[in-house]
């Protein structure tokens, strides 16, 4: 079964299956659920530890900025935004390919998707909450930040909507929400599953619980798979237009470096490219550790990276097109901001930038045999994710920090706390992902059985001979 | 409502949906109509057969999606304009524009929620309890990889004999009674 996984270089024609072959719906059921039914493996406990390690160096750190204010962090006059919202854009950024995976390759008919949309969902869902966490606590006042909200209050204080940042709280909400409901929904015939399967009692009460009492009847089948399409139909504008909004945070001020037309488009295409090499940081050891080659097939992988391709090549043109424009506008500020983008004091971090975002990957993903090797795929995906982290550092912080009045010039250097909340937050994410895989099933077990051959219907009846060569 | 008293129909479980379709149409050329399949994945074959065509999940959707839009275009204007005017760089006060893009998160939030708590009303769930899993075979294959097709006993042609002698003609692995 393994080996025949492995075709992926064999062309089109003879592609790999989805499903590795011998699979039935019983099967894949009992390979899927047995990961959260049975005992939890030893490996899960370190791994656990140490990101629950982590999490706490995020409270501790977010406890101390509590008690003494955003003056820990780095940031200073001229340079309002550092870190923390370096750190909002990386994280919604990723949580776009768990979105994309669910919503806009469900609409396309790719049917390779359904392995890995479950957990590329979850992986949304985790990221939007540490994404989350940085505006509110980049606030000041965060036991305030429900004023950001529309509603009535003694002070009669009402959000101002010309302002992008007003746009950003009704985006990222309604992406928070839409996506959470849109996972949980495509759980409840799994929780049926697991209901039916787990042995303890306290498991068949709670995952009895979570699947609303879902008993596979053909007429909630047909309603189910209507919203689930709508909902695919609707996030697939959200996800667009949630990185455009981030980025109008951006475009719509008028300083150099970020006041320009391109951003939306790439900032969604960069969304895209780092949240599918976060997919793949975390799809390759979880197949791995528990051994779903079968279903999470070399054709996943490489098709990812196609993506990547794809997508880190219109981030590729979105950075040659800052360079073109800030010619191109004649305009003095626009020309020095790109000179001290490269040659300046932070010049290093544009450098970084190139090299991780374009010149490795881009280089690299157009051979087939790399895009299947799996130790260069997850090196390569962190070599993405630092490289996207350096691009909005550069975009946030190097046109900042020299901007149009040379007397107001500083320059920025991150903390330790800066450092720690952001270490934070990954512990935040491995947290909950792995109470994810340990708990919920990872991989949507009713999707993975409809792709199965044997579960076409064949018309039974005085013609089914002749109707049954036709389909063969 | 079922009478509580005597059982709530029998059921018939195949090995694969052509089966299940299969006797699904020939039940319903015989007259049945107070029927159900069950099945581990949709199978619109199915829904075909038992002649099921109204899903009025989109119109729900539909209808969030323009109870989203309305609420929070009017919203944003009466906030800017009446409830706290602000003069930001000389900006109109309805700066219809700027207020597309709430607007536009807000037609997804409410069209989003009306498509996923419609459809689970309309389905009428939560519902925990159901007799059809009363059924001892029922949670072994349901949720896995068996199909059920459950005539009710509520139906006007149901009769215990003559229904199970019905269902036994098809290739099901077993037929029961459900009980309430």
């Amino acid at each position: 079964m393994a080996l025949i996984s492995d075709r992926t270089s064999m062309g089109p024609i003879s592609r790999a299956p989805i499903v590795a072959p011998g699979h039935t719906p019983s099967t894949v059921t009992d390979q899927i659920s047995a990961v959260v039914l049975a005992k939890t493996p030893r490996w899960w406990f370190p791994a656990f530890a140490v990101a629950f390690a982590m999490l706490n160096v995020f409270l501790i750190s977010v406890g101390y900025l509590f008690l003494k204010g955003i003056g820990i962090w780095g940031i200073n006059t001229p340079v309002m935004w550092g870190w923390d919202i370096v750190n909002f854009v990386w994280w919604v950024g990723i949580g776009h390919a768990g979105t994309l995976i669910s919503a806009v390759l469900l609409l396309l008919r790719q049917q390779w998707r359904t392995s890995i949309n479950r957990f590329a969902e979850a992986m949304t869902i985790f990221a939007v909450v540490c994404a989350g966490t940085f505006p509110l606590i980049h606030v000041g006042r965060p036991w305030l930040a429900y004023w950001l909200f529309p509603y009535p209050n003694t002070m009669n204080v009402w959000p101002q909507f010309r302002s992008p940042l007003a746009w950003d709280v009704f985006a990222v909400s309604t992406y928070a929400t839409i996506s959470i409901v849109f996972w949980y929904i495509g759980m409840v015939p799994d929780f049926g599953t697991m209901r039916d399967r787990a042995q303890l009692p306290f498991a068949k009460w709670a995952y009895g619980l979570l699947s609303l009492g879902w008993r596979g009847s053909t007429r909630h089948w047909i309603r189910y798979e209507t919203a689930s399409l709508l909902l695919a139909g609707l996030s697939t504008p959200l996800v667009l237009s949630v990185h455009t909004v981030i980025s109008f945070d951006f475009a719509v001020a008028a300083l150099a470096g970020w006041h320009t037309t391109i951003f939306p488009p790439y900032f969604v295409a960069g969304a895209v490219y780092s949240g599918f090499a976060m997919v793949i940081t975390l799809a390759i050891p979880i197949r791995k550790f528990y051994h779903l080659e079968d279903l999470v097939t070399l054709r996943h992988l490489d098709n990812m990276a196609k993506v990547m391709l794809a997508t880190g090549s219109i981030v590729g043109y979105g950075y040659g097109m800052e360079v073109f424009m800030s010619w191109y506008s004649a305009s003095h500020w626009e020309f020095f901001m790109m000179w001290n983008r490269m040659f300046g004091p932070m010049g290093w971090a544009y450098w970084i930038l190139i090299a991780t975002n374009l010149a490795i990957p881009l280089t690299t993903l157009w051979s087939r045999k790399l895009r299947v090797n799996v130790t260069y795929l997850f090196i390569l995906s962190f070599i993405i994710n630092t490289g996207m982290w350096f691009e909005r550092f550069v975009i946030v912080v190097t046109s900042l920090y020299r901007d149009y009045l040379p007397s107001s010039w500083g320059t920025y250097r991150a903390t330790k706390w800066d450092y720690m909340i952001y270490v934070g937050t990954m512990g935040l994410f491995t947290t909950l992902f792995l109470l994810f895989v340990r708990f919920l099933p990872m991989i949507p077990m009713s999707e993975v059985r409809m792709m199965l051959p044997q579960t076409k219907v064949r018309p039974i009846g005085p013609d089914s001979e002749s109707a049954i060569e036709e389909t063969v | 409502m079922p009478p509580r008293e005597g059982i709530y129909g029998l059921i018939a479980e195949f090995n694969t949906p052509s089966e299940l379709v299969h006797a699904t149409q020939q039940a319903r050329s015989a007259g049945y109509r107070r029927m159900e399949c069950y099945t581990p994945y949709p199978v619109e074959e199915a829904a075909e057969a038992l002649h099921f065509h109204k899903n009025r999940v989109p119109l729900l959707c539909l209808l969030g999606g323009v109870m989203g839009v309305t609420t929070a275009y009017l919203m944003e204007t009466w906030i800017n304009v009446w409830a706290y005017p602000l003069n930001i760089a000389g900006r109109p006060l309805f700066s219809w524009p700027a207020f597309i893009i709430p607007a536009y998160e807000w037609t997804i939030l409410f069209a989003g929620l009306s498509a996923a708590f419609g459809m689970i009303a309309l389905n009428g769930l939560p519902q925990l309890y159901h007799p059809v899993f009363n059924a001892p075979n029922f949670r072994n294959g349901a949720t896995t990889d068996k199909f059920f097709l459950c005539l009710e006993a509520t139906d006007p042609k149901f009769s215990l004999t003559e229904t199970r002698t019905f269902l036994e003609q098809f290739p099901a692995v077993s037929v029961v009674e459900v009980d309430h």
